[in-house]
Parts: structure tokens; sequence; C-alpha cells
């Protein structure tokens, strides 16, 4: 009993001693203002601001005089603790959130085929250019939900992708996987924005989807600069900052949507419900 | 006696009674060919013709860009509709001439006959090219590309496959039967023009008639017929070196590495009508089978004929069509649509009505090892096609993702109705665009 | 709105299998031996396999909806494990441990990886090991067999192998009347787990699974040579000590590990080589655990063991590579 006590007593003390020993030897110089700044970090290591996962990002930090790259999951709250913690000058953050531009889901938008396969939009992309009649439209099939780090997509019943305004941090990785590039960055404080992204004209866009921009620029007329049309689509200008209340209200298609009221048809997120910052009036 | 096969493969129902039976029949013009400028592995034609231009059967209408690369010809005389987009077997609107034939059906000038005694080889090579010859097993490789090794790869083995192993084709089965002679015309061209010792006719066991002739049409013109075991993917290149020469062609390599040149026997056919007549590949023989189809028909079809009007020469369809495969069922394309025209490597036209098209619900990997034992490039489908679905694209390329030949004996045999044969190619895709990224 | 062409990547034909098929197919070549085990346990062998099949099919359905996943029971791999853990229990086993064993194979050895396909582990043998050692007194109550229509009543006794080795660990030696029952050990007229006693049944299970290419040669042939073989060499050594190997085979859970426990298809390699590799692997575990170890049997043991190793055999038995070696020459 006492020999037992004794002999792994010895060998529990002994370890103990050689991991001391080997802990101070082996340690690797470090910056401790790294660890400070990582600690910040939202740590999802999506790879948004360009460098390799967050330990890259505090990596580059405490390597410069100022900052080479902002965080966007981290947003203005984290910009301000490293600028605090590094001594820089503070900085002002451009928040953005990613938007699926298509409210085009298999009961508005009509199919050239039936894709059977792996269900994943890059896959069916390549059989015939996708399912869709619509050449830029979503294909619902979730490419975009599994890459996102924060869980902020989601895949409506028929098959359209969402993405929650409150749970996205702009970090992007949504926007490179899709193979339409039907995912827009929006500035976070525009709420309204043209859901279509299809270049068709009108007539041909009528014959597929109910719900898509057929280029009448009736937004236009109502809200002059807040809208512009381009390649037979309208856009939301949004570093004009203006009311675009009357384009959404007469838009025909209904293509035009202000989250503020609320997503698209069949999604499960709520209005968002904090006031969000108002439009600035021309 | 055992017959010669390699170790692998499966044996789906060869379904070839619909149509095995049937001579060719001469498809009737059109009333509008669309010629597609890219029907060939290479550089698209570029077109030399413009809308309104009269032009003559078998006249270039579209140049060849660079060495991999052949001209496209029009499939009989007419006038140019227009030079635009049009819907292309693969899924896409792609540029293509459109014809309208005249009903005359007149040749233009042709190049004059060779004489394979006295011409040079570079003459034949060259002839070839010109007359827009690929190989027309499916897989529409330039033939005098093919024929064109360099030095330091001696060709000492000629291969031809009269194989035909995706089930429901029989064309090149007829071809056997109805043109030994043209073939073996063009087999001794392509003889001459490699300079080979020995000369091979693969052809699978379940074609006993044409075994049969070719054997006695070969007679004294070396060339061994070698009957082959009823196998899927017994006509695949490398399988049928591995059979008839018994040597394996390295991984990434090609036939040429271990001295051999295989060509289909319908790539002889057209070889021997541009030497020796002068005749661009404008026509081939193509089978129009599957539940889908009345009557399933060996067709002689021109290049650019829309699949409808094969369809109508026999007898309509079936049914409403679930799928439209352009090939066989093992490795085909499905199709957009029925207007899409046929092209130098249409070997057939399958289709297929709702029953046939089973929704099969996909279930996990049970591991059960079919994909793995099937397999002829033996490697591990399942486990390559799981780092494809997470994106992991260099393990998947560890696991010898880059030597899956795409034969679909993998997912033919999966009990959990794994698409596995389509997350394999996501991975070489997304494996060869990296390759050139670096 | 539904478009009635369909485009697909190739092949677009199938050979029709599903995975639904093959576990009743194994569940068919299980029959025999159930009908064995009932025969010769009387009713409380009937009630053990349905309490564990129910249990197993309830549990996946109840997890699955807990995961809020689709319910994917009629598979049938549910009801294969509950079958396979029923046939792994003694017959007088207690309802309360048959369901809890089912709630171990199904939940915690399946479900928690990821439900079908995932299980590193055979969750028959999972469940099976775990009551083994957490109630050692009730899964070591065997009855003997008591054919129905007999009259004989339920009595308690020892195993073939567990004789064996008790005799061996008291006496040193083999007891004397050990070859007097292999006829009856053939037939299933021993005492054992409900499954296990029958080898011929057990082995025209298995046959049967070959023939409709369910399951290949290598690992039961491996399986079983392996145990012959090493088996057959000790007792050479010394035949007092070291039972014969058509001992090894007739008794133990040997016919039912190496056809119906060993090859399940989730749990072993995918490789051909390394089929071998891992039958092989079993044999060897299970002749050293019956001669040398302390359990009277080893063959659940030595198939966990090499579940576990199944990852690293998969990766070192890669089928050479079509035209590999061409490339290294």
């Amino acid at each position: 009993m006492i020999a037992a006590v004794i002999s792994l007593g010895g060998i529990g003390l002994s370890a103990a001693v050689a991991l001391g020993l080997a802990a101070k030897k082996f340690a690797v110089e470090s910056d401790p203002r790294e660890l400070a700044v990582l600690e910040t970090l939202p740590g999802a290591n999506c790879g948004a601001c360009g460098y390799p996962g967050c330990s890259g990002y505090a990596k580059m930090v405490v390597s410069g005089d100022k900052l080479a790259a902002v965080c966007p999951p981290g947003g203005q709250e984290v910009m301000e603790k490293i600028a605090n913690i590094m001594g820089f000058a503070p900085i002002t953050t451009d928040p953005q959130v990613a938007v699926v531009r298509c409210q085009g889901d298999n009961a508005k938008a009509k199919l050239k085929y039936t894709y059977i396969g792996v269900t994943d939009c890059v896959a069916a992309q390549k059989l015939a250019d996708g399912p869709k009649l619509c050449p830029g439209g979503c294909m619902g099939l979730g490419t975009c939900a599994r890459i996102c780090p924060f869980g902020a997509i989601e895949m409506t019943q028929e098959n359209l992708a969402v993405i929650s305004r409150e749970k996205c941090t702009g970090c992007g990785k949504c926007v490179a996987s899709c193979p339409r590039q039907v995912i827009e960055l929006t500035p976070l404080d525009a709420t309204t924005h043209v859901l279509c992204n299809s270049h068709d004209k009108g007539a041909l866009i009528r014959k597929y989807c109910e719900i898509g921009c057929i280029a009448c620029q009736i937004c236009k007329k109502n809200a002059p600069d807040a809208y512009v049309i381009e390649d037979f689509l309208a856009r939301v200008v949004y570093e004009h900052h203006l009311e675009t209340g009357p384009g959404v209200e007469k838009c025909p298609t209904k293509c035009i949507r202000d989250f503020a009221g609320g997503y698209p048809q069949g999604s499960s997120f709520a209005p968002p419900t904090c006031a969000m910052p108002p439009q600035k009036v021309a | 006696m055992k017959l010669k096969t390699f170790p692998g493969g499966l044996h789906p129902p060869d379904n070839k009674q619909w149509s095995a039976h049937k001579p060719i029949e001469t498809c009737p013009l059109p009333a509008e060919l669309i010629v597609p400028l890219s029907q060939h592995i290479g550089a698209p034609a570029i077109p030399c013709v413009a809308a309104g231009d009269v032009v003559k059967k078998g006249q270039v209408i579209g140049e060849a860009k660079g060495f991999v690369s052949v001209p496209v010809h029009a499939p009989t005389s007419g006038t140019v509709a227009a030079v635009e987009d049009r819907l292309h077997p693969m899924g896409k609107a792609l540029p293509a001439v459109v014809i309208t034939p005249d009903g005359d059906d007149a040749w233009g000038e042709l190049p004059p006959p060779l004489d394979v005694q006295s011409a040079s080889v570079n003459e034949l090579r060259d002839r070839l090219r010109d007359c827009g010859i690929v190989g027309m097993g499916g897989a529409t490789f330039p033939a005098h590309v093919k024929l064109s090794p360099p030095e330091e790869k001696p060709i000492h083995t000629l291969i031809l496959n009269g194989v035909e192993c995706e089930p429901y084709l029989t064309a090149d089965h007829r071809l056997m039967l109805e043109e030994a002679e043209t073939i073996l015309d063009g087999i001794a061209i392509l003889q001459k023009i490699l300079g080979v010792k020995q000369t091979y006719l693969g052809i699978e066991a379940n074609k006993p008639d044409a075994i049969a002739l070719m054997e006695k049409a070969c007679a004294g013109r070396d060339i061994e017929v070698v009957p082959l075991e009823v196998k899927y993917p017994q006509g695949a290149e490398k399988q049928l070196i591995l059979a008839i020469a018994g040597c394996e062609v390295p991984s990434g390599g090609l036939p040429m590495d271990v001295g051999v040149v295989v060509q289909n026997v319908g790539t002889c056919a057209a070889v021997a009508d541009a030497v020796l007549r002068g005749i661009p590949l404008i026509e081939r023989i193509a089978t129009v089978s599957g539940p889908g189809i009345k009557e399933p028909k060996n067709l002689k079809i021109r290049i650019g004929m829309p699949l409808a009007h094969l369809v109508e020469q026999c007898g309509g369809l079936n049914g409403e069509p679930a799928k439209i495969i352009m090939g066989g069922p093992m490795m085909g394309m499905t199709q957009l649509s029925l207007a899409v025209p046929a092209t130098r490597g249409t070997s057939g036209l399958l289709l297929f009505t709702a029953e046939n098209v089973p929704l099969r619900p996909e279930g996990p990997c049970i591991r059960c090892g079919r994909c793995v034992r099937a397999c002829p490039a033996h490697i591990l489908p399942t486990t390559i096609a799981a780092y494809a679905r997470l994106d992991l694209f260099e393990e998947a390329e560890q696991f010898n993702a880059m030597d899956c030949i795409e034969c679909g004996c993998c997912t033919y045999s999966c009990p959990a109705a794994l698409p596995l044969v389509q997350a394999i190619r996501h991975a070489k895709g997304a494996i060869l665009a990296q390759r050139r990224k670096v | 709105m539904e478009n009635r062409l369909y485009l697909s990547s190739s092949p677009h034909v199938y050979a029709g299998a599903t995975t639904d098929a093959i576990m009743r197919q194994v569940i068919y070549a299980l029959l025999p031996a159930c009908a064995a085990g009932i025969y010769f346990f009387g009713l409380p062998a009937l009630v053990l396999l349905i309490l564990c099949t129910a249990g197993c099919v309830g549990f996946e359905a109840l997890g699955q909806k807990l995961m809020q996943q689709k319910l994917a029971i009629r598979d049938g791999s549910a009801a294969l494990t509950g079958i396979l853990l029923a046939l792994n229990l003694p017959p007088s086993c207690p309802w309360w441990l048959a369901l809890l064993g089912s709630f171990v194979a199904i939940v915690i050895a399946k479900q928690i990886y990821g439900g079908l396909g995932y299980n590193p582990f055979n969750p028959a043998l999972v469940a099976r090991v775990v009551l083994l050692i957490s109630f050692p007194v009730q899964m070591t109550r065997w009855t003997a067999p008591a054919p129905l229509g007999s009259g004989i009543d339920a009595v308690s006794t020892a195993t073939p192998l567990g004789a064996a080795k008790e005799a061996v660990m008291l006496h040193g030696q083999l007891p004397a009347d050990l070859q007097s029952g292999f006829g009856s050990y053939l037939l299933g007229h021993q005492a054992g787990c409900l499954g296990e006693v029958s080898a011929l049944l057990l082995l025209l299970g298995g046959l049967y699974l070959l023939w409709k290419k369910i399951i290949t040669w290598q690992i039961p042939v491996s399986y079983l040579g392996t145990v012959v073989v090493l088996g057959g060499l000790f007792w050479l050594i010394d035949g007092s000590r070291y039972p014969d190997p058509v001992f090894h085979l007739l008794t133990g859970g040997l016919m039912l590990g190496a056809f119906f426990m060993a090859t399940d298809m989730v749990t072993s390699p995918v490789t051909t080589r390394g089929m071998l590799v891992y039958g092989t692997g079993c044999g060897l575990m299970t002749v050293l655990i019956r001669l040398f170890g302390g359990y009277p049997e080893g063959v659940s043991f030595a198939i966990l063991l090499m579940n576990a190793a199944t990852p690293l055999i998969d990766r070192y038995t890669q089928p050479k590579k079509f035209g590999l070696v061409a490339e290294q020459a």
C-alpha cells in the first residue's frame, strides 16, 4: 500500500517537474499584447480579415503600427478594444451584412429541369447552368448556409436562402461560395434592397419568375436618386442614403423589400425589433 | 477458354437486344442543321462563314485553332441561316453555324483521294486533321494529335476498340457487321501512320456475329481479333489495354507511355473515308434506344441533326421523357431538350421514362465496400467522395481522386444512392483549378 | 413548380441495391439461429428477442425525434441490431437488462456518433460488453437447453467454454468429457447465449449471406481460419490444456461473430486486403483471450478491438491504384 502511494506519487512529482522545466525551456517568445488582442476577437476563424484565422489576425495587429485590416465579425466594439490595447488611433468600421438578392423560391420561379444529385449549388450549376430558368436566381441547395460560420443563413421550405441581419457579421464567406453571385455585402444601415439578380429583359423575366425585377423604372420615378437601373436591373444606391420607401410601395412585382418590415416569405426570422437607423432624406 | 479481361468492373444488363439486330438506316435531312463549333477536345473552331452564305456539303465552315483542334464542315449543301449561340449538348448556348439544307445534298470540292502506299505519314495525318477526324467512341480527341506521338514514345501496338461496353448502344456492332471493309481500310492507314508491329481488334463476347465476321475479314491482314469478356467498362481505354496487351498505363499517363494507341472502329471507318475518298467527318452511326422511344434503331445521322429529328425517325416518343441521355446510360450526359444537335461524339440517344428514373433518397454510407470492389481504377470511391463533399480537396487528391475514370461503376453499385461520381468529379475540378492557380 | 425532365450526373442506371434490402437479408439469415434459440430455450428466448428488437427500434425512433432528424427506422438497421443484441444475451436475461442493452446499443454506440454509417464500434457488441462488465452475474447465468416439448425445467449450468476455462484454472487440465458434446454443439444443444448455440444453423445463415453477396468471404474465412490454425497449434503443443480447433469452432460466439458480427459493414474495413488483416486479427485475439485471458469467451472483445483498428487498416491496405506500378517504374 505504502509502496504504491510512494511509487505513484513519485512518478507524478517527477512528471510535474519535467513538464515545468520543459514549459520554461521550450517557451515561445511572444508579445503579451498578442494574447490580449486574440482574446477580444470573436474566435470564428472565418478569414474575412484576409488573415489565417484569428491568431493570424492578432499576429498582424501586433506586428505593425496601425491596423492593416478590420475584423468584420468583431465590428466597432472589437476595433475599439484593439485600439485601446495597441494604442492606435481609433478607427470607425463600416459594418456590412450580406443579402441574398432573390425572392424567387420554388413557388414563384420556374425550373427548367428537376435536379437529381448532390445537394449543392456549385454541383447543380455544372449541370446546364442550374435547374432554374432564371440565370441569376438563388437555387436554394444550401451551399451558403453550410459555409456560414455564424449559422446566419437559413433555407426556406421552398428552397430560398435567407440571411439573418442580426446574426450576419459581414465576413463574406457566403458571397464567395455562391456560384451565381446572388449574395452581396451591403451597408448595415441600409434596410431596403432590390431582391433580384437577373439582367434579363422584363418580358423574359415575366415568363419564369413572379417576383423578379422587370426594370419598369417605377421605383426610380418615385424616388429619383435612391434607385438606379443598370442593364435591366434596378438597384438601391446605398451611398446616397436616400428615402427608398416610395419605390418599395409602388414596385409592381414587389421585388424591392425593406427588411425593417420583415424577411422574405417563408423565412422563419422575426422582423428586427430594435429601431433601425433612420434613412436620411434628400 | 477463359476470355481476357481486367480486374474489377460490373455486369449491368446490356439491353442491346432492342437494336442489335437492326441494320443501319440512313436518316433523311431535317429542316435545320445546327453545327456546333466545339465538338472536340481542344480549342473550338473559328467560323469562316456568315449568315446568308451558300455552302456545299463537306465545305469547311469553321477553321481549326491551334494544334489540338480540328475544322468543322457543313453536313449538307444549303444556306447559312445564322452563326449564333445555340443550345449545345454541354447544357449551355454555345456558338454554332445554323444551316438550312437546300435538298440537293451536293458535295463541294473535296481533297483528292490519297494513295496509302505512296503518301507520306505527314500527308496522311494532315488529311485526317483537314477532314476533322476525331475519336468517335465519345471522347472526340483529334485523331491527328493522337497519331503524332513524340519520338521518345515509340508505338508498337495498335488496338482497335470494337468493344462498345455501354448498355443499349449497338452502333459500333452494326458498323462492324455492315462496313467491315471500310474499317479494315482505316486500320491499314493507321498501321501505316504508326508503323506498328502488332494490331489487335477487341470485341466483347456479346457480339459473336461481329467476332466471326471480323475474324474472317482480318485473315491475312496482320490484325488479331481478341474476343473479350462481357464486362463494363471493358471499352475504357486503359482497361482495354490491360486486357489485350497485359500492361497498365501509368497513373497520370497516356497509352503512348506503354507504346500503345487505341482507336474506335468508327474512327477507323472515318479515317478510310477521309484518306481514300476525301470525305470529311459529317456523318456517323448513332443508336437511338431506351424504353422511351417507340422504335429503337441504329441511324446513320449527319452532324448537326437535332435530337428531335432522330426521335421522329424512330417512331416518336413512348410517353413523356424523364431523361434524355446523349451517349450510354453509364457515362452519358442528360440533356435539357431535344432541340440539342447531334455532334461528332454522339454515339447514342437514350430516352428514359419516369419508371426508369428512380428517385432514390440518399442514405448514409454504410461502408459496404461495393464501390471499392467494382472500381476498375482500384481507388476508394467512398472515401474520395466523402472528402469531396466536405470540400477537403487535398485529402481527396491524396486518395487518388485524379485517377478516377468516371465510369460510374461505384454509383451504379451503391445501395445508399450516393452520388459518388458527381462528388468525385467536383473534387477533380477543384484540384485542377487549384493546380492552374499555383 | 415541378418540371418533368430530370438532369443528373452520370450514371443513369443503378444495380437496384438498397440499404434496407441488405439489412433484410441479414435478418433472414439470422432467422434459423433465432428459431434454434427459441427451440432450445423456450418462451424466455422469444420474449428476449421481441424485447430487444422493439427496444432498439423504439430508442432509435425516440432519439431521431429528439434530435429532429428524419425518421429512418424503416431501413431495418435498428431492428437488426436488436436481433443481434438478443442473440448475444443469455436467454435468462431479465427484461430491464435487455432494455438497458438496447439503449446502450442504439443511443450510446450508434446515435451519438451520428447514426447509421458513423459508429466506429459494433453497437450490439458494445451493449453486450457494457452489460457483461456491469452486471456479470446476470450476464453469466446460463441455463441448460430444454428443448420445447421435452418437459425439462430450466436448470442453470456452465457453457462448454466456461467449463473448459474453469477446469484449466482449477486443475490445469481440460475436463474429460469435452469432446462428447460435439454432435449437440453443432445443432445447438449447449448452454450459451441465445443465438450462439447452433453452429450449424449459423453456418447455414452465413453461407446464405455469402451466396447473396451480402458479405464477402474474406472476413469469415480469415477469422475462422486463424482460429483453427492458432487453436490447432496450441492444441498440438499441449492437448490436455488447450482444446482442439473443432471445439473452438463449435462453441461460444465464434460462428455468430465470424459471420454476423465481424462482418458488420460499418465497422469493418472496406478494402479486400484490409478485411483479411481484420479477420486474422479477430481470430488471433479470440484465441488468445479464450486460452490465456480472464474471460472464457473472447469474440466480443476481439471484434471490438479490431473495430478500433479499422480506420488504420483501411488507410494502410488501400488497393494499388491502376497504373501505380508503372508510375513508379
